[in-house]
């Protein structure tokens, strides 16, 4: 397909691709390393670039000191639940964008689209003031309510594309059998759907696991505090601490990773096929 | 439903990728577009419903209200009068030299990021076109830094550029050179080197992600009929690659011109817009404003930020379609 390739090009591709895998990587490593250092010897001359000694201090840290284990899990059941909805609201939307000819559904596609070009932030202080009168401020109901409608622009876009992947053939078959359109997607097309689903709803996840600036705006006492909320807790103090500040880093990029490990595939091709179809 | 049935039906999406087989069932016109019928408008109402509840009630109505704030005073230390006001928010910003500061930020932040994002990531996606053992492994490892939020990223890189015990000043001074630590987030220039650094490290893959899917789809007839033609390697890619990936580029560059404009999250976790506002874009800014609890004047900021980016992709859409039609 592509042209022989020369061993001076080789070995300039090579050396490319593993340079930039090392800048990839190294901030990662960067950071571990600091959370496993003993609190004294972050800050300790020369900076070692593999700690003497491992220590679990700064993580043991988190979860005495700071209430990390509650972040944790108010993290966890917000993304969780925000990201389940989500994903199943956009199957429908998604579904019906896909299958469908109507009248209002260039406009809807257009709305979707709003929703990602207009800056979040001009609405973050009416937001505020509306779950101040529905009482869902420093509520995980509230902040799950709201994550679920930024979600579901996205993953609604992302699931039409893998339900225009599958041909039509699929469920006219089912229905010829006597299965109703209703039958047939939860029948024939959902499982098919699998991994487009799992996909959209790891990428839900993950946006949600990680939005600062709404749960900053939303839950302002300690308990209701997801993990970015905390994070941005930390820092707002004059000195950062940051051995607990890599410890705490750690633990929100791990499941990050492990999860788009697993989906990674499915993500780029949920992500590219709308761009390079269009 | 008989099950047989659906094992059949089953199979040709497995090939979801080789849509051949099921073309040639024969023509198909439209079938999926019968005349109305209440049953099927209630279907999709029905079935549209939850998702537009959802965006119109925790997202357009906050938005929309939002964009009247900017017309009002509306303060959140002091909320006894939140009368029409006109355009004095929008001269209140206009009259503030921040503003100007802001602006030019933004202006680099997205050029000197998505600069380098472009090219890196197009010489990525150009050198992983080729197979090579560990490639699914390798993609997997680069794309990672999707799976981290921007606000992270600040700092992790705040971190690194700590000038005391940063590990980008011990390396380079290990490296020679540099003979005394940069205090690299304290000086407005350094500090927005090292912001831009960050957005590269972040926004490389995207690019990549993207180029390389679509250079995928370029038929290999092209690439030998260059050959034949006896086109060097250079001359390919301008003449080839690049005319047929054209359109993808282009709306790829348009999407993060928008989104990298719309993405505080790094500069926020890295420098909070500091020193002295210095590294402030406007939407870190406008965050800062929301903070302080003045709302007309954050959604009027808004308001501008939409304005600017409007024009933007009309003039970019102009711009990028006069040249296809040039062509053909």
């Amino acid at each position: 397909m592509i042209r022989k390739e020369s061993t001076a090009g080789r070995v300039t591709r090579v050396a490319f691709l593993t340079l930039w895998l090392v800048i990839t990587v190294f901030p990662l490593y960067w950071i571990t390393i600091t959370s496993f250092k003993a609190p004294g010897d972050i800050f300790a001359f020369p900076i070692a670039y593999w700690p003497k000694n491992f220590s679990l201090e700064n993580y043991s840290g988190l979860f005495g000191k700071a209430r990390f284990g509650d972040y944790l899990s108010n993290s966890l059941i917000v993304a969780t639940v925000a990201g389940t909805v989500a994903t199943a609201i956009s199957v429908l939307s998604a579904y019906v964008l896909a299958r469908f000819e109507f009248r209002s559904k260039s406009a809807l596609l257009m709305a979707a689209l709003v929703t990602q070009m207009i800056p979040s932030f001009i609405a973050l202080g009416p937001l505020y003031m509306m779950m101040t009168q529905l009482n869902l401020v420093d509520n995980r109901l509230g902040l799950i309510l709201v994550y679920i409608a930024v979600c579901i622009p996205f993953s609604t876009v992302m699931l039409r594309g893998f339900f225009e992947n599958i041909p039509d053939a699929l469920e006219e078959a089912a229905m010829i059998d006597g299965c109703s359109r209703f039958g047939a997607l939860f029948r024939v097309l959902l499982p098919v759907m699998k991994p487009g689903i799992v996909a959209a709803f790891i990428f839900n996840f993950v946006n949600c696991w990680n939005e600062l600036f709404l749960s900053v705006t939303l839950m302002n006492s300690d308990a209701n505090k997801t993990i970015p909320t905390a994070l941005n807790g930390f820092i707002s103090s004059f000195n950062i601490d940051w051995g607990s500040m890599s410890a705490a880093a750690v633990l929100t990029i791990v499941p990050t990773m492990v999860l788009f490990a697993f989906a990674s595939r499915h993500i780029v091709q949920g992500l590219t096929s709308g761009a390079v179809k269009g | 439903m008989s099950l047989s049935t659906s094992k059949e039906a089953g199979r040709p999406t497995r090939r979801g990728a080789r849509p051949a087989p099921v073309k040639t069932a024969g023509p198909r016109p439209r079938s999926r577009k019968p005349a109305f019928t209440v049953r099927r408008g209630l279907a999709i109402a029905g079935f549209m419903a939850p998702a537009v509840l959802f965006v119109a009630v925790f997202t357009y109505y906050p938005m929309v209200s939002g964009s009247q704030m900017a017309f009002r005073n509306w303060n959140l230390n002091d909320l006894t009068d939140t009368s029409w006001v006109g355009i004095r928010n929008f001269q209140a910003i206009f009259r503030d030299p921040v503003f100007y500061t802001v602006l030019d930020n933004t202006l680099i932040w997205v050029v000197a990021s998505l600069v380098p994002q472009l090219v890196i990531g197009f010489a990525i996606a150009l050198w992983l076109r080729r197979r090579f053992r560990f490639r699914g492994l390798y993609q997997a490892l680069v794309f990672f830094p999707w799976a981290i939020s921007g606000f992270l990223i600040g700092i992790l890189f705040r971190w690194m550029f700590n000038s005391e015990f940063g590990v980008v000043n011990d390396l380079l001074s290990k490296a020679g050179l540099i003979d005394e630590p940069v205090p690299w987030l304290a000086e407005p220039k350094t500090a927005m080197a090292a912001v831009v650094i960050a957005n590269i490290w972040y926004g490389v893959t995207f690019f990549a992600i993207m180029i390389l899917a679509a250079l995928q789809s370029i038929p290999d007839e092209l690439y030998e009929a260059a050959e034949l033609d006896g086109a060097g390697k250079v001359r390919t890619l301008f003449q080839v690659t690049i005319p047929y990936i054209r359109a993808t580029l282009a709306l790829t560059v348009l999407l993060r011109v928008i989104w990298i404009f719309n993405f505080p999250d790094i500069i926020f976790g890295m420098t909070g817009g500091g020193p002295s506002n210095e590294t402030h874009i406007v939407t870190t800014w406008m965050i800062t404003i929301t903070q302080q609890g003045d709302y007309g004047k954050a959604s009027a900021l808004g308001l501008v930020v939409v304005a600017l980016l409007m024009v933007f992709s009309v003039f970019y859409l102009m711009a990028t379609r006069e040249k296809k039609g040039a062509r053909s």
